[in-house]
């Protein structure tokens, strides 16, 4: 099975049923199907084989969609990344994985600059509503998607597979320590178990209505998408919260019965009165990406009476690792929950050695969902896949500090690093300071995480300039903003004459955490 | 009006362009499209405009219609003015 199939299969069930849709534009699964399939044949046709790195750059819109499923059913890995994402990034991602192909927008083509001569394995940019001439100059090969579509000589038919389940389906650029992104190696076996687990969990089925509002990008946004079309629902894409007046209007006019969220969403959607609207479809609410408070889970509850309220743990290397039942929400409102179906969880001490009920130690994964690595870092992979002493089977420690209860429910205690969770994303502060240091006259920077309450967590930056260099907080922020997509940006700068030190002579954060000031 | 989009101008270009934007933003400049003013954006807006202007702004005036851009601010601020009166 590969995950291409999901469309596959629904397509077949369901032909005419909506799949998906976004803004004013609707696609049932059959135009989908054919649309991804026309698009696949160019890729191949454009060079695209088996394996080869496909990035598609762009936000929550159908080409994202139909960019997913023409990658795998040329059978290659696709790798989303947001269209906030600064060049810089976007060129150190395309360089890490060697991508072949790069599928954009013309207008985020128009803002890369120098990009895609730093890109030497690129041979391949697939505009996506080009209508015009392509560039025929260059080291790479131009295509439209627009064009591909237009053309009605096309064969719509699906690509032979090439494929087994153990290939690579998508790579998925996290957040590290180090503030370089890791791309996540997910096979197709990995990303269907951990379609099948979810969707077991929420009773996910073909009546479903999904509204996502969560990037593609970003694993549990992605995943919205493909655990729609395995069950045949419908995937409502929104690009923004910017207006939840708007978003409450689509979820009656649609009869959403399902809304994923991180818990800075919901906090914003709190700031308004729900019991105006007609939100009587919903069937549940998730809530991922970080802690969700129990004063939110509460309120979400008083406005939604009749939704039930999945708060949820993962991280990116297996997508899912644990869910509360909607029942457990007020016996057990610190718990994370149990091990999703078909995982195994368990708690280790220092030594990797298994501990009791109760105990704190590190929270260790075992499941075919589980990622083949870090593209191209075979240390670090090895540092978070160890081996299981008694099979050598690769399991995985999220270096997150967890006791566990005596009927399996997880507690969360403590991240085992600095990174910084805000709005449901991780943000390394490590990113953050490379780029303040890159600012002429920073001296010294330390990025923490200061405890919020919509976003989580704020970010913090405190900078030592060197003597005689003025620079204004705005300045330094407007700086950040050309390198930095907007969630990484310091909500508050604190300059200083010097930074603490500890006794190595590094920058201590802990010191800076005790004498954190208030917000003004 | 015109001192009200001034005003509302730089309250945008403060607080969502870190003080850059005296030549790159038209007040016509949909925020949406420019990506400039998130979900948080948006209530911080809110709450300087029914501040400085002490107009209410209810849930259901929360729309495109009269936020995404200066101008539409502009109006939708002076048309509430203009019921208070």
């Amino acid at each position: 099975m590969q995950i291409e199939q999901f469309l596959e299969n629904s397509a077949r069930h369901f032909p005419d049923k909506t799949a998906l849709v976004c803004g004013e534009q609707r696609f049932t699964y059959r135009e989908i199907e054919r649309i991804s399939n026309r698009f696949a044949r160019a890729l191949k046709a454009n060079g695209i084989r088996r394996g080869d790195r496909v990035v598609a750059c762009m936000d929550n819109c159908s080409e994202a969609v139909f960019s997913i499923f023409a990658i795998l059913k040329a059978g290659a890995v696709f790798v989303m990344v947001d269209h906030t994402t600064k060049s810089d990034r976007l060129q150190f991602i395309l360089n890490d994985c060697g991508a072949t192909a790069l599928i954009l927008p013309e207008e985020k083509m128009k803002t890369l600059g120098g990009l895609l001569d730093g890109s030497p394995c690129l041979q391949v940019v697939c505009l996506t509503d080009t209508k015009g001439a392509l560039p025929g100059e260059g080291m790479q090969q131009f295509m439209s998607l627009s064009q591909i579509l237009e053309n009605s000589d096309s064969n719509d038919e699906a690509p032979p597979k090439e494929c087994i389940d153990a290939d690579l389906a998508a790579l998925i650029y996290t957040s590290g320590t180090t503030g370089r992104p890791k791309g996540v190696m997910l096979t197709h076996l990995n990303m269907i178990t951990a379609a099948d687990s979810v969707i077991s969990y929420l009773g996910n089925n073909a009546n479903d209505v999904i509204l996502n509002v969560l990037r593609l990008s970003y694993s549990y946004g992605l995943y919205q998408v493909l655990t729609g079309f395995l069950v045949g629902a419908t995937v409502i894409l929104e690009r923004s919260i910017t207006y939840p007046y708007l978003l409450f209007d689509k979820i009656s006019k649609e009869g959403v019965t399902a809304f994923p969220l991180v818990p800075t969403i919901a906090a914003l959607l709190l700031h308004y009165d729900l019991k105006q609207h007609d939100l009587s479809s919903l069937r549940y609410i998730t809530s991922a990406g970080a802690a969700l408070p129990r004063t939110l889970s509460r309120r979400l509850r008083d406005m939604l009476p009749h939704a039930q309220i999945f708060v949820m743990y993962g991280q990116t290397e297996c997508k899912r690792i644990s869910y509360l039942p909607p029942d457990q929400l007020d016996l057990r409102p610190d718990s994370v929950g149990i091990a999703i179906p078909n995982e195994e969880v368990y708690i280790v001490d220092e030594h990797d050695r298994p501990v009791g009920p109760g105990v704190v130690g590190e929270l260790v994964v075992r499941g075919s969902h589980v990622m083949k690595g870090y593209w191209g870092l075979p240390e670090e992979s090895e540092r978070v896949l160890r081996p299981d002493p008694v099979t050598g089977e690769r399991v995985l420690h999220t270096g997150d500090l967890f006791r566990m209860d005596h009927e399996g429910y997880l507690y969360f205690v403590s991240r085992g690093d600095d990174i910084i969770k805000t709005r449901g994303e991780k943000v390394s502060p490590k990113e953050i300071e490379d780029v303040l240091y890159l600012m002429e006259g920073v001296l010294e920077a330390a990025v923490i995480g200061v405890p919020e309450e919509i976003l989580g967590q704020s970010i913090k930056a405190y900078v030592a300039l060197g003597e005689n260099f003025h620079v204004s907080k705005q300045e330094l922020l407007r700086h950040c903003a050309k390198h930095l997509e907007d969630f990484k940006i310091p909500q508050q700068v604190e300059f200083r004459a010097a930074l603490p030190k500890n006794g190595n002579g590094k920058i201590d954060r802990n010191e800076l955490r005790s004498t954190m000031e208030t917000p003004a | 009006m015109e001192h009200i989009e001034r005003e509302l101008r730089k309250f945008v270009i403060d607080n969502f362009l870190f003080g850059e934007g005296e030549t790159g933003l038209s007040n016509e400049d949909s925020f949406l499209e420019k990506g400039l003013v998130d979900s948080m954006g948006i209530l911080t807006l809110v709450a300087f405009v029914q501040e400085k202007y002490a107009i209410t702004v209810a849930d259901g005036d929360l729309v495109p219609e009269h936020w995404d851009s200066v101008k539409r601010i502009a109006e939708f601020v002076q048309s509430k003015m203009a019921i208070t009166r």
